[in-house]
């Protein structure tokens, strides 16, 4: 059983998807969903735990077919730190769920829409664990057909998730096909898809104009997906229109598989030497980072709408991923896995919250919140603690994450970088304080609909934010764990933590 | 008790405070009884503390590989915890008086919340890293925000906007930016003797480092970050005095003497140069902000300057980098705290007893007030830097270290200062016993006694301190 489980950990959701298609009646699909993504939470679990004991790379090979031949599944510190994020944050949202989708979705739609769920959770897992290169992209698929699916059905109560999901679907495809277009640049240069092949037999050929330019094809893609500064476009409506539920799940997992993906095949494919990857992946990305972090940032403080705002802020979340990668260094790459598993638990802390006031109130926006604070105290707690960790105060998590981002930085001696990313989070204050002033300073406007909540509203926002604390107090194994996949893709000096 | 038992106690005793006022509430004597109660322990302990040797050390937590949450008493820290304990229950006993002679609504909220401030400001004291240092100064700042505001009304929301929007954003983005950056260049936060960064940074980095701290240490109100403090002065008084002589200020001032001794380094700071032009600022910061207290007319918005001006005394001994001043700087914060807050006192009399704010109105007060006046010229005197009141020593050795480095200038701006003192202090004294009231004043009409006890006190410290005074002087070395 336990060597079947890297395979397991991906199967489980997909069979269940068209299980639960099947059933009928509101709860039986959900329950469903919660049972399966609750097992493949702990099977990540165990993975990472036997993962961490036993320090090596655990490999799984489908039918007993080795690689090259067969498909690989692997679990190494990278994916074992990923895997807990994607199916942790399915199964906390998978629990809120059960009131948002309601609230949202006409019940007809249920079952398809567990489906979909349950499908875009195992594409996103078999993203992480695949050991090959084109499986990787099937898995993207799989997730990004469903998700569009997912963002469409917010158009029961917002239209606008129609343009929003159609716009989604149209760069998501770009994106993947620029990504499948490298990779067959790549498959016709080396005539493997396994990625350690891969990884083996590209010096050979690197020095070639179809080697690079299968990495800005890849790489291009990439940056689509994960929703890098310009290419962000498409992510802050589709996560505005999207039922709540699902702008949970997405704003915390979608991006971030895409920047493992990235530097699964940045780093574990092309690798730091690769000609001309430090100029024009390295610079390219820790620039484009840089911009999108204040861009995002500035764009949310001007946003009232909730949704669109914290979705702003996930924009310039990814420029400090963005930057860790392009710092180009192992603390880097672990200040980017940090910010990755941080940023995914804050950012679920705050769209659960916020869901919730969306589906009672139709909208979450600064108005509807005004004077909340006393209507709905814990509901807006958790909104405080999530803007906190946002801003990198010590005790969230979001503070170990930018600790060592700024590391990463002033190791290479990017003192101007080092300082703008700084300044780009601390700005991060306007928008919180904006909440803040309008949740607690300012009186419940005049006839203004009440709020309420209830136990089994906040407790999945809650869940979020006492895991953004502890991470936040307690990070050491959370830190460790991060350079342990850092060194995954570039080996450890001697005496680095 | 062992030093580590201590640090607990410390720590420990604000919190079973405010916990108790809210198990009390509904007994108000019970209530505030058992905070003065508590706070003459504290007192004790701190005292105990400050005469047992360094070398204690308590971890809570280790959040991420060499990043703790730790409690060090070092000389300097030990000091603070050693005023803000000795001023707690003072100043409680103080606002009991207050409280309940200015008929003030909500006393079990602002006792609760004037507990957790002392229990944040004995972590500021105790707290043996920048990291510790910064949890505890956020947590001073949220919880003296409900004190500023509690009037609740327009004014006092107004007020408190500016307070928390100055603090909160000048740590966040200077402070915490400093503290990452101290971190990622030295790999440690701990405070160290002879500071961390010797050798590990570009000396043409030190002054641009400083400045994230002189600046983004708010709450040391240096000029142009000195805002909050006036516009905190619609908070009820004992709150003033909470902010200006026990907490708040203080922690500031604490805080970027305890970067510059322990962060930074004397040693490292004089070599580099990279504190010299904090001297020019902190010299504009008390000759400015000394002219606009002249220019007030309301007694707590003059005192409030006077603090602003004050505070620049202890910023100026960490940026002239010499043991001498940074001794001096150390002794201000106890001699200035035993002085302001006795004026806060009287100012808080006055309002209470003759519901009296401004100082032109204030002619011939003195002669009812024969006690808080009293207390008011001896504290005014210490602040002025006259003999044989406490303020002398630290204001004497301030100089002797300017002129150990050579910056005459200083030694000017320090005795203009001193001038200006008399001019805005001594008016208000000269007015209280000298000049005729509008109305007549009849016999002698004191504050309660809640009030006149502990301002009466506290301006004994003040004259005590002057002779007691080699107990409190701590060498930085050199």
């Amino acid at each position: 059983m336990m060597q079947h489980l890297p395979v397991l950990q991906v199967l489980l959701p997909l069979l269940a998807a068209p299980f639960a298609a099947l059933l009928r009646g509101r709860d039986l699909a959900w329950g469903v969903a919660f049972i399966t993504t609750g097992a493949a939470f702990l099977i990540s679990i165990a993975l990472f735990l036997e993962q961490r004991a036993l320090g090596t790379t655990l490999v799984y090979e489908m039918g007993n077919w080795a690689a090259p031949i067969g498909i690989v599944y692997v679990i190494d510190a990278a994916s074992a730190l990923v895997l807990p994020v994607i199916s942790g944050i399915g199964f906390v949202a998978t629990l809120a769920a059960r009131q948002l989708v309601a609230a949202e979705i006409d019940a007809r739609d249920h079952a398809l829409f567990y489906a979909a769920w349950l499908l875009t959770i195992a594409g996103m897992l078999g993203q992480v664990t695949t050991g090959d290169a084109f499986n990787i992209f099937v898995f993207l698929e799989i997730s990004s057909l469903s998700a569009y699916a997912l963002v469409a059905m917010g158009s029961g109560r917002d239209r606008r998730a129609l343009p929003a999901a159609f716009n989604y679907l149209i760069l998501g495809t770009v994106g993947a096909t620029f990504y499948v277009i490298g990779l067959g640049l790549l498959y016709m240069l080396t005539g493997t898809l396994n990625l350690v092949d891969l990884a083996e037999r590209l010096p050979q050929v690197e020095e070639t104009r179809a080697a690079f330019t299968a990495m800005a094809f890849i790489a291009l893609g990439l940056f689509l997906k994960m929703a890098l500064f310009p290419l962000h476009f498409w992510l802050v409506p589709a996560y505005a229109h999207a039922p709540s539920a699902v702008t949970a799940l997405m704003a915390s997992t979608a991006t971030k598989v895409s920047v493992y993906v990235l530097i699964r095949l940045i780093f574990g494919v092309f690798g730091v030497e690769f000609p001309g990857l430090a100029d024009a992946v390295g610079l390219l990305v820790l620039t484009l980072g840089i911009a999108g972090a204040f861009v995002g940032t500035l764009a949310a403080i001007v946003e009232t709408d909730l949704k669109k705002l914290f979705a702003q802020s996930s924009i310039a979340q990814l420029g400090y991923m963005a930057i860790g990668i392009g710092a180009m260094s192992a603390t880097g790459l672990a200040a980017a896995f940090l910010h990755l598993f941080n940023h995914a638990l804050m950012k679920g802390a705050l769209f659960l919250a916020i869901g919730m006031i969306a589906a009672q109130a139709g909208r979450a926006t600064m108005g509807t919140i005004q004077g909340a604070g006393k209507q709905i105290p814990i509901t807006m707690t958790a909104i405080l603690f999530g803007g906190l960790a946002l801003i990198g105060v010590p005790l969230t998590a979001g503070f170990i994450s930018k600790l060592y981002l700024i590391r990463a930085l002033l190791e290479q001696d990017f003192w101007l970088l080092a300082g703008l990313t700084f300044l780009s989070s601390a700005l991060a204050l306007a928008y919180v304080w904006k909440i803040i002033e309008a949740a607690w300073l300012q009186p419940r406007p005049k006839g203004a609909p009440k709020l309420h909540e209830t136990a089994s509203q906040y407790i999945p926002a809650w869940i979020m934010v006492i895991a953004t604390l502890g991470f936040g107090i307690y990070a050491t194994p959370l830190v460790q764990a991060a350079f342990a996949a850092a060194h995954v893709f570039i080996p450890s000096v001697a005496g680095a933590n | 008790m062992s030093a580590e038992n201590l640090i607990y106690t410390l720590l420990g005793l604000p919190l079973l405070a405010s916990a108790l006022v809210l198990v009390f509430r509904n007994h108000p004597n019970l209530r505030d009884g058992q905070a003065v109660l508590l706070g003459i322990l504290s007192a004790g302990a701190a005292f105990q503390l400050y005469l047992l040797p360094t070398g204690a050390s308590l971890t809570l937590v280790e959040l991420a590989p060499g990043l703790t949450l730790t409690f060090t008493p070092e000389p300097l820290g030990k000091l603070f915890a050693l005023v803000a304990g000795t001023l707690w229950p003072l100043a409680t006993l103080y606002t009991i008086g207050y409280m309940r002679g200015a008929k003030e609504a909500n006393h079990t909220r602002f006792m609760f919340f004037y507990a957790v401030a002392i229990h944040a400001t004995m972590g500021i004291a105790l707290s043996g890293n920048l990291l510790t240092l910064f949890v505890f100064y956020e947590m001073l700042t949220f919880s003296t925000y409900p004190l500023v505001t509690h009037k609740g009304d327009e004014a006092a929301l107004k007020a408190g906007r500016v307070y928390l929007g100055i603090l909160v954003a000048s740590s966040i983005v200077f402070l915490l930016f400093g503290v990452i950056g101290v971190w990622a260049i030295a790999g440690t936060l701990d405070f160290t003797s002879g500071g961390i960064l010797v050798g590990k940074i570009d000396p043409f980095y030190v002054p641009a480092l400083l400045a994230l701290f002189a600046f983004g240490i708010g709450k040391a109100a240096l000029m142009p970050l000195h805002r909050w403090l006036p516009a905190a002065m619609v908070a009820p008084t004992p709150v003033s005095a909470l902010l200006h002589a026990v907490a708040v200020v203080k922690a500031g001032v604490f805080t970027v003497l305890k970067v510059g001794v322990y962060i930074f380094g004397i040693d490292f700071l004089k070599e580099t140069g990279g504190s010299e032009w904090l001297v020019w600022v902190a010299s504009f910061s008390i000759l400015a902000a000394s002219i606009v207290a002249m220019t007030k007319t309301n007694l707590k918005a003059r005192l409030a300057y006077s603090t602003v001006s004050q505070l620049g005394y202890i910023v100026m001994g960490t940026a002239l980098a010499t043991p001498l001043a940074a001794s001096g700087a150390a002794l201000h914060i106890a001699a200035h705290g035993a002085g302001k807050i006795t004026l806060f006192f009287c100012a808080g009399a006055i309002y209470v007893a003759h519901k009296r704010t401004d100082i032109r109105d204030m002619n011939g007060l003195g002669r009812t007030m024969p006690i808080t006046y009293t207390a008011f010229a001896l504290a005014a005197l210490s602040i002025m830097g006259v003999p044989p009141l406490a303020g002398a020593w630290s204001k004497f050795m301030l100089m002797g270290g300017a002129l150990d480095n050579g910056y005459l200038v200083v030694l000017g701006v320090l005795m203009v200062s001193s001038l200006l003192n008399l001019v805005y202090l001594g008016e208000i004294v000269v007015r209280g016993f000298f000049a005729t009231p509008k109305r007549k004043l009849k016999g002698v009409q004191e504050a309660p006694i809640a009030m006149l006890i502990p301002l009466s006190i506290t301006a004994f410290l003040s004259l005590a301190l002057f002779f007691a005074v080699d107990l409190f002087i701590i060498d930085f070395g050199g």
